[in-house]
């Protein structure tokens, strides 16, 4: 335990020193909630108001961009440069740097929760969520899955250089069709039917039964918790078998 | 005597190219071993499989009493590592990465201690991104002593140093060994081997061509370098019986009234023999 809370103030203070992880997973959510907020804060979408569904979007847009996009970044460029196998050198047993890599983003994502719930109930009027309890739940829920997908996919990924390319080109892509910033129905059916297998889309799902006045909490979005756990193992699978310490030999 | 390192009949295949084919070695406590040979020898793939970051296909292998290739944490607490080529976080500064690593160890050093034996002590609020390459090597090795380990591998630290760099690499070295430490190095530079080591083994391919102290390394060699020049060309004699081919080459030289310029008699060097056991084509 020692060692772990160790590690994770150093993770930390590493991610709080990266300025563009920072920037795209910590302040952009809350420059997207002001300014689009303002936009079509006051309409309706999907028979919300459109900055609550807004709100819900981008808490889950935090928890794919950290958990995920930049997770998977920082492994992978930390691998390429050596810094991985410096570690692995060291008696830090391996489970406990992973866990305390993985902790730090959790922090990462709580922070940035309670930020946009701030300015989403005093700066956009979105009010505060039904079922904050269960929002921490669902937001837990998914950063474990998104986590996971994020350590498998630095198995894929041969190059430092590649990892942001690649990595954007999947999660970016996700967070426009999954319905962060506007209704999944208003898609055309072909997207429709790709949202219908992002878990991103059911992490929204999940997070609008919490958010939304009225909503069911986590029991009403049970087959949203089987896709993200689905997800979360097919995941895992992948990860145990892919990860790497050093980068490939040439 | 008690031996830090056991190494019998180790192999190691990358894919279907075996780089190994069945070291032995013993590395005895307390002593710096230097582990020499050129590129592609095995030099790294050897350290690699003791650090506990390759697994070995054959041998055995011993590491203070431990299989290395069944590496726990406890094990890395008593070595320390300074890797060919690595990297820490960028962003930390000197100071702060000591104080990391220090908390990864059950009784550390002290960091600001460390800071001064590789002489960084003006560079520890520097982040590590601002380094030059040098400094980044001893950072390195503060990172590797920061655990206060039993044994220490080296693989090749100086590489890139400049001299003076390298006068004071050899002098912490030195210390360690000093304290006790058993050192494992590896390096391109036979200067450095004779400096440093008390024992050597030259690798070539894969395989152990030679080993022993210095001294016994060159005693088994007992050639003598003979040149001088005639005219414009320069002649070079090697041989086993100096005294023979000396006095016949100066009477030869008297008895035609000639001068034989620029003679000199030299034993051979560590270095000659490295560069003939790691010669290229058999």
């Amino acid at each position: 335990m020692r060692l772990f809370l160790h590690e994770l103030a150093a993770q930390q203070r590493l991610y709080w020193r990266s300025r563009e992880a920072a920037f795209f997973t910590f302040v952009m959510p809350l420059v997207f909630l002001v300014l689009i907020g303002s936009v079509y804060g006051s309409s309706e979408v999907d028979g919300i108001r459109g900055s609550t569904y807004l709100l819900a979007g981008l808490l889950g847009y935090s928890v794919i961009a950290t958990a995920f996009a930049g997770l998977a970044i920082t492994l992978v460029v930390r691998r390429e440069s050596g810094v991985l196998k410096r570690v692995r050198g060291t008696p830090l047993p391996t489970t406990t740097f992973l866990a305390a890599v993985i902790g730090s983003t959790l922090v990462v994502i709580a922070l940035g929760a309670l930020a946009q719930l701030l300015v989403g109930r005093f700066v956009v009027d979105a009010g505060w969520p039904s079922r904050p309890g269960e929002l921490a739940v669902a937001l837990l829920v998914g950063a474990a899955c998104f986590a996971a997908l994020g350590l498998a996919i630095t198995g894929l990924i041969r190059s430092a250089e590649g990892s942001s390319a690649l990595v954007n080109a999947i999660y970016l892509p996700l967070v426009f069709i999954s319905g962060v910033f506007f209704s999944v129905d208003s898609l055309p059916g072909f997207l429709q039917a790709v949202a219908e297998i992002s878990p991103l889309t059911y992490l929204l799902r999940l997070v609008r039964e919490c958010v939304v006045a009225g909503g069911e909490g986590l029991g009403g979005a049970l087959e949203a918790i089987a896709a993200l756990a689905g997800w979360g193992l097919a995941g895992l699978v992948v990860a145990v078998r892919m990860f790497r310490w050093e980068p490939r030999e040439a | 005597m008690e031996h830090a390192i056991e190494i019998r009949g180790l192999r190691k295949s990358y894919g279907r190219r075996e780089v190994l084919h069945g070291l032995d070695l013993n590395v005895p406590a307390g002593e710096v071993f230097a582990l020499l040979g050129p590129n592609g020898a095995g030099k790294t793939t050897t350290v690699e499989i003791l650090e506990g970051y390759r697994e070995r296909d054959g041998g055995e292998a011993r590491v203070l009493g431990v299989d290395p290739g069944r590496a726990t944490s406890d094990f890395r607490a008593r070595i320390g590592i300074v890797l060919q080529s690595s990297a820490v976080y960028p962003t930390l500064s000197v100071g702060e990465l000591l104080e990391l690593f220090a908390g990864y160890y059950p009784s550390p050093r002290e960091p600001g201690e460390v800071v001064r034996l590789v002489g960084l002590e003006e560079k520890r609020d520097a982040r590590v991104r601002t380094l030059s390459g040098g400094q980044l090597r001893r950072l390195d090795l503060g990172l590797a002593l920061v655990g206060d380990p039993e044994l220490v591998f080296l693989d090749e630290p100086t590489t890139g140093f400049d001299p003076a760099a390298r006068r004071r690499a050899w002098e912490t070295i030195r210390g360690l060994r000093a304290l006790g430490k058993t050192i494992l190095l590896t390096t391109h530079y036979m200067e450095e081997a004779q400096a440093l080591a008390d024992r050597l083994a030259i690798l070539r391919d894969g395989r152990i061509v030679a080993t022993g102290s210095p001294r016994d390394l060159l005693d088994g060699h007992t050639t003598v370098e003979i040149r001088y020049r005639s005219g414009v060309e320069e002649v070079v004699l090697e041989t086993e019986e100096p005294t023979r081919v000396l006095h016949e080459l100066t009477a030869d030289a008297l008895a035609a009234g000639r001068e034989l310029d620029s003679l000199q008699v030299r034993r051979r060097t560590l270095e000659d023999l490295y560069l003939e056991l790691t010669r290229d084509g058999e």
